[in-house]
């Protein structure tokens, strides 16, 4: 096998990549480490968008996630404003989108993701997707701008988040959901419910079962036109779909692209190069599926695993429980494990009625995942059990 | 070494209980409680672990 690297490039200077860099510091690795980084922005975290700083509580300099000062104790370059627009696995080289090219060695990819957006709605002023700061501080101002009516696309967590905060700044908030039942996939459909009431309790328009049409207006947006005929007035619209692996600049490296970089189980693509946080596909062994996970805790932890991997050939599979929280009003939502619609539920603790609870996921005599409304300490004792591969029936005895 | 904790910060998502339940709690009030301030050496290795994955940034060690 071939040695650790002399120098390693991170591409993506966001969660995944800022903890491989200062992972391979923690391991002592005393060689160059580049952080490129399409951003102007040193690295920040993400889930304060949708939270503290689109509410106004934070200013955005709260959600730095380093200083240059610690960049600089650390050692690492950043070279942020510049995206690499290509890989030469065979000349290891990158190519940046100034044109310049620059060599590598080991090299971790950790360019994340970023929104799907609703075809026919670039240039209409007031349509927001939610990825980055600027993002973020864009729709800041036309919340501030105090509009009357806000739609917002999408009851996935981001949209959930969005339609929160914007209640929370008194603003009206209709919420336009394609399923039936909101999360519906990722809960089930009795867990997905009880999300989906905690808006309507907090006075969100929630319309299920009903796709977008179109969104409209001239120059600025004014109303959204629903798949069976209705049509919402709308000032701020807020498109919350989902989003797409960031892998273009890889197309023609020969790396294996299928919805993310395909990784083995620790997170190798390639001789000396590696891949984590949202951008990355890994067979998790601990659940003998390949998976790419969207969830911060993932990002930080895999980034850091990716850096090890690369120092140290003998750093084995990468098995982590996903795990991520969400919150929302005053209700703090997590998740943990891997959950499907058909997977058999049962509350463990609390109440549902008072979204106090805790319930278990079970699949093939398995606990397969945990959800907790205002339980974190369940969440996690049972995540602990999900780890241990426990049966469902020892998580339903388990009392904690 | 001393554990420190940014209560301000902290969101009590139980990262660190995880990691280390003899010495963080998050009890059923969600609030988090520190069980031994002061770790001995052997547990450090750990503690590191939880500064690191505490997804608020709000752990650190004071060394007195
Ligand atoms: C609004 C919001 C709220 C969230 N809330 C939560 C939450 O409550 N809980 C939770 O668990 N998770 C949450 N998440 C998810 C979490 O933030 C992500 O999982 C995490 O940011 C992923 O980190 P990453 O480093 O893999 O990718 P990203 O954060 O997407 O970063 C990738 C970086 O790479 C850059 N890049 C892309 N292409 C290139 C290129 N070719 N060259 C150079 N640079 C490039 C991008 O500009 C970006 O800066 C939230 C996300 C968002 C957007
Ligand atoms: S991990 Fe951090 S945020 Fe979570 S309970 Fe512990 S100190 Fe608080």
């Amino acid at each position: 096998m071939t040695q650790a690297p002399r120098a390693v490039t991170i591409v993506g200077a966001s969660l995944a990549g800022l903890n491989a860099a200062e992972a391979l510091r923690r391991e002592g690795f005393d060689g160059p480490v580049t952080l490129i980084g399409a951003e102007t922005h040193l690295p920040y975290d993400r889930p304060p968008l949708s939270k503290q700083v689109l509410a106004g509580d934070w200013e955005p300099e709260r959600a730095a996630l380093t200083d240059p000062e610690e960049i600089e104790e650390d050692g690492i370059e950043a070279r942020l404003g510049v995206r690499a627009t290509a890989l030469d696995l065979d000349a290891r080289e990158l190519t940046l989108h100034t044109g310049e090219t620059v060599e590598f060695d080991g090299l971790v990819i950790a360019t994340g993701a970023r929104c799907r957006t609703m075809p026919g709605t670039e240039g209409i002023g007031g349509v927001h997707v939610l990825r980055s700061l600027d993002d973020c501080l864009a729709l800041r101002a036309d919340f501030e701008a105090m509009p009357q009516r806000v739609v917002v696309v999408g009851a996935g967590f981001i949209g959930a988040e969005v339609a929160a905060t914007a209640r929370g700044r008194g603003l009206d908030v209709t919420m336009v959901e394609a399923l039936p039942t909101p999360l519906s996939r990722v809960l089930g459909d009795e867990m997905g419910e009880v999300c989906a009431e905690v808006h309507r309790d907090h006075g969100v328009d929630l319309r299920t079962a009903v796709g977008v049409e179109r969104i409209s207006g001239d120059g600025r947006v004014e109303r959204v036109t629903l798949s069976d005929g209705s049509t919402i007035d709308a000032d701020v619209v807020v498109v919350g779909i989902g989003v797409i692996p960031n892998t273009e600049w890889l197309d023609g490296s020969g790396l294996e692209v299928d919805d993310g970089v395909v990784c083995d189980a620790s997170c190798l693509a390639a001789d000396r190069v590696t891949a984590a946080g949202d951008v990355a596909r890994w067979p998790n062994e601990l659940f003998g599926e390949t998976m790419r996970v969207e969830h911060w805790d993932n990002a930080a932890q895999q980034g850091a695993h990716a850096a090890r991997r690369l120092l140290d050939a003998a750093v084995g599979p990468f098995t982590p429980v996903p795990w991520f929280w969400s919150d929302q009003y005053d209700r703090k939502i997590q998740l943990a494990g891997r959950v499907r619609g058909d997977d058999e539920v049962r509350v463990v603790t609390g109440s549902v009625d008072e979204r106090r609870f805790a319930a278990i996921y079970g699949r093939a005599g398995r606990i397969v995942g945990v959800l907790g409304f205002n339980r974190p300490r369940h969440v996690m004792r049972y995540r602990a059990l999900i780890e241990q591969g426990a049966s469902f029936d020892e998580a339903l005895a388990a009392e904690f | 070494m001393r554990i420190v904790v940014d209560f301000d910060l902290c969101e009590s998502n139980a990262v660190c209980m995880q990691i280390a339940p003899d010495i963080f709690e998050v009890r059923d009030d969600d609030f988090l409680y520190i069980l031994n301030e002061t770790p001995g050496e052997a547990d450090r290795a750990r503690v590191e672990e939880c500064v690191q994955r505490c997804p608020k940034q709000a752990i650190s060690i004071a060394e007195d």
